[in-house]
């Protein structure tokens, strides 16, 4: 049995420790906002948070989390309040939409680590995600953009 | 609402979409063995016909015929219907049709996401059903007040009787509205009078796209289902000799291990399990005919067969001739290789299969081919299948396979499992599965006059038939020709005076199929690239010289000439940066791109900047048409710098995204997108603007290195150089 949090919430799982953290969520734990890519953390669709920070959870063994605290996409805002989220609602970034999950949680920690990111912090954060749609103009100007949110946000 | 109120609801208007069999349905049959009394207390939505229903909570739901893939038509039909019906946008939410027969793709026949055609096939007839709806309502309501229809208005879902300021929601009308018999035709509002239509519109689905919510394929789940996956032979055409299961089964959590007609399937309670299940499992294989295949082979022998001549494809002039009296003549040879759509998410597919009746839940875009495919395999008439279209983590052409591979397998995996199951394919299955862009060859030789313009024009082509074996063969071959293999070739714009095109049609047996763009995604670069050689032998300017030669193609012109003006055509670029130029026709719209590019030391190309400019007749939704193109730029990049299929030994050499490498965001350029205004009927968006972007970066590249570039993906090693030149 593997005890840890996921969006907060305490989760018991029971299930082969090595089994990859994204299938622990998707199957036993039915939260399947997190993407299936490649499985060899090659496309960045599988990112969430393990305290804090960005992991690929289809190499990520269920064991890896064990009293720690996971976030998934669907905890990064109870009603798509995070600056991300509204950056990319108002920029329409998604096309397919298949990899945005993992494009925005590997964005966040960008963000909590830099509040003011520049084009080539993006690069380097942002290159182990892959959009086969292309919409990678549209994310660095969404970053851009949630960067200038968050910062509305502070001093407000 | 409760799921069995879902489900019937779904019912009712399959009811309703069947009765009415054509065009428009006539509305609210009730289920039998229900009064319409507890229908209308459980039923709160109300179809008005089979493309829209209202609520009685005012919510307005519009049935897409067409899947989602990330193009934003789950947004530009809605934008359409409620053109007409003017709804409250805030209200309008979207749904997924179920196969039947009034969501045919009013061109094709059939159910069909493809082709980039959904917005100009359904340009009327989504503002058509509207258009009845809001008739529908207006005369509701005026029977209510016992008013003439024409003195009533609607303004943002409301009713409103002009002369006495009755007001009346949609939603309080449906109920009645759907009792009244369709009107047969409706007059549309002239193209001056849109608010919706040509206005940016956020996309309605990109809210869940941003919180997990937007459910794909692979995120189905119904009770009681397996998950399996599938090990498949290493070489096109295998086949099982036998296996060995005994590992896999002592798998915690492997339910059972099955030949199925593509391999042998490992059922597990989970992914996981179902995984490590195949990696346990021994399968010997009868590799069949394909087992010495080799794309290096290929390559030779299609050079070989290009210096044939070809069954002809078009002939204009007397090119034979031409070319003997020419001035100069040129020739060059181009090489594109086999390529895997690589959508980022895997095949997979749902099916629930019973003893009358079989339910499937997969991101398709072929509804019709996929009923009837796995209708054969389950042994039921094909209005016995059900599929739930989910969206599509990309398709790009795909998701319309002709032999509905992933959805047929899935069926046969079910009737084995005797159980609801999901089929899953990792990146390696999905990459090594086939369905590929074809590899192509293309010979071209030029004759040009005294003064350097091209007179003679002859292009060889070399690549196997998409459509051959296919339900699109009578439509798409004619005369020897899969109009595939030469679009974007045959039916060249530029006025050179004696032309022929000729094709080579091999069969091998690597299936193949469409993929973003089809037959222009070699087309486009090789014709474009050979122009630009042309260009320079004749000593012209690339972009004059396409401008002299499109002087009677008024709408690539056009195009042309602002992505020239908008990329400062001509204008001094720094040391190390080129500048290349390509225009191509496809999917009944004209793009042009302008690309500056640049090469370090090394030879590693980078792409700054890509302008392009686009005339797709009316545009719905602007920002769609953007991001089409910047998509289209993007994925073309991909193509022309990364990635390509290879066989050897008949095996597929390439397994995930490290050696499949797609364009990462540190390698995107920065995109313009201008759009020609235009009244003409709205054309294709999806596909076009993927053909010009690979010869417009080879010709930026020739600019700076004097280097040709005839063969994709370009390759860093022929293009290692000193340094800069100023």
């Amino acid at each position: 049995m593997t005890s840890f949090f996921v969006n907060g919430k305490a989760v018991q799982v029971d299930v082969d420790p090595a089994t990859p953290l994204l299938w622990v969520l998707r199957d036993s734990l039915e939260m399947t906002g997190t993407k299936f890519g490649c499985g060899m953390a090659l496309c960045g669709a599988c990112t969430v948070h393990l305290d804090g920070k960005a992991i690929r959870s289809c190499v990520a063994p269920l064991s890896r989390a064990e009293g720690k605290h996971v976030t998934t996409i669907e905890g990064l805002s109870a009603n798509l309040t995070h600056p991300l989220q509204r950056a990319w609602i108002e920029l329409d970034v998604p096309q397919c939409g298949y990899c945005q999950s993992g494009q925005i949680m590997s964005a966040a920690v960008l963000l909590t680590e830099n509040s003011k990111p520049t084009d080539k912090d993006i690069d380097e954060a942002m290159g182990g995600n892959i959009c086969r749609c292309g919409t990678y103009p549209r994310i660095r100007r969404a970053i851009h953009r949630a960067a200038q949110l968050a910062g509305e946000g502070r001093t407000r | 609402m409760s799921a069995s109120a879902v489900v019937g609801r779904r019912e009712f208007i399959r009811t309703g979409a069947a009765i009415g069999g054509g065009l428009l349905v006539s509305l609210h049959a009730p289920l039998a063995g229900r009064t319409s009394d507890a229908l209308a207390a459980e039923e709160k939505d109300f179809a008005l016909n089979a493309f829209v229903r209202i609520g009685t909570d005012e919510s307005v739901t519009v049935i897409s015929a067409h899947s989602e893939m990330g193009q934003g038509i789950y947004t530009s039909l809605p934008m359409l219907l409620n053109e007409e019906l003017q709804a409250d946008w805030s209200k309008i939410r979207v749904e997924a049709a179920p196969v039947d027969k009034v969501y045919n793709h009013p061109a094709f026949g059939m159910q069909i996401t493809g082709g980039s055609t959904t917005s100009p096939a359904e340009w009327e007839r989504y503002r058509k059903m509207g258009a009845v709806a809001r008739t529908m309502l207006v005369e509701a309501a005026a029977r209510q007040w016992n008013v003439e229809a024409s003195s009533c208005r609607v303004d943002k879902g409301v009713v409103i009787h002009g002369a006495t300021g009755r007001r009346a929601t949609y939603g309080s009308l449906a109920n009645a509205a759907a009792q009244l018999t369709a009107p047969a035709d409706v007059p549309l509002k002239p193209a001056k009078e849109f608010t919706l239509i040509g206005k940016a519109t956020r996309r309605l689905d990109t809210p869940s796209k941003t919180n997990g919510a937007a459910q794909f394929g692979l995120d189905v789940s119904v009770p009681g289902m397996l998950t399996a996956v599938v090990s498949r032979p290493p070489v096109f055409g295998g086949k099982v000799a036998k296996f060995d299961a005994s590992e896999t089964m002592k798998v915690p959590g492997v339910k059972a291990v099955k030949e199925v007609p593509s391999g042998v399937a490992v059922i597990a309670e989970r992914f996981w399990p179902a995984k490590i299940g195949r990696d346990k499992l021994t399968v010997d294989w009868d590799l069949g005919p394909n087992a010495g295949l080799s794309t290096e082979q290929m390559l030779r022998d299609f050079t070989e067969m290009a210096k044939t001549p070809g069954t002809i494809a078009k002939k204009t002039g007397n090119p034979e001739a031409a070319l003997k009296t020419a001035a100069k003549t040129i020739t060059a040879e181009y090489d594109v290789p086999y390529l895997a759509h690589a959508m980022m998410e895997p095949l997979n597919c749902v099916v629930d299969l019973k003893a009358d009746s079989c339910e499937i839940w997969t991101g398709t875009q072929f509804e019709t081919v996929d009923r009837a495919n796995a209708a054969s395999v389950a042994g039921l008439p094909p209005e016995k299948v059900q599929i739930h279209t989910t969206l599509l983590g990309g398709g790009f052409g795909r998701r319309a396979n002709p032999a509905s591979d992933f959805v047929v397998e899935a069926v046969h995996v079910a009737k084995a499992a005797k159980a609801p199951v999901k089929v899953v394919w990792t990146r390696e299955d999905d990459l090594k599965g086939g369905w590929y862009r074809p590899m192509w060859h293309d010979r071209f030789v030029a004759g040009l006059d005294a003064s350097g313009n091209p007179v003679a024009w002859t292009h060889t082509i070399v690549g196997q038939s998409i459509m051959q074996g296919t339900l699109f063969e009578a439509y798409g071959i004619k005369d020897g020709v899969d109009s595939a293999s030469v679009e974007g070739a045959a039916d060249l714009l530029y006025g050179i005076p004696n032309l022929q095109v000729d094709l080579h049609t091999p069969k091998i047996g690597v299936p193949v199929q469409w993929w973003r763009s089809v037959g222009h995604s070699h087309t486009g670069f090789s014709v474009e690239a050979f122009l630009d050689e042309v260009a320079h032998a004749g000593g012209k300017d690339p972009y004059e010289l396409r401008r002299t030669l499109l002087a009677k193609q008024p709408r690539i012109r056009a195009v042309l000439e602002l992505a020239a003006q908008k990329a400062n055509w001509g204008a001094k670029l720094p040391a190390g940066v080129g500048r290349g130029i390509a225009t191509h026709f496809s999917f009944d719209s004209y793009v042009a791109q302008v690309v500056e590019a640049s090469v370090e030391k090394n030879g590693a190309v980078r792409v700054h900047r890509v302008v392009c400019a686009v005339d797709c007749g009316t545009v719905i939704n602007p920002d769609t048409v953007r991001a089409q193109m910047e998509g289209g730029i993007i994925f073309g990049l991909t193509a022309a710098l990364k990635t390509e299929i290879t066989l050897k030994d008949g095996r597929v050499q390439q397994d995930n995204f490290h050696d499949y490498q797609m364009l990462r965001i540190f390698e995107s350029p920065e995109i313009e997108v201008h759009i020609v205004p235009s009244s003409e009927n709205p054309t294709g968006v999806g596909e076009p603007g993927v053909p010009p972007v690979a010869p417009a970066l080879a010709n930026a590249i020739f600019a700076v290195t004097g280097k040709r570039i005839r063969r994709l993906p370009i390759r860093a090693s022929d293009l290692a150089h000193e340094g800069a030149k100023s």
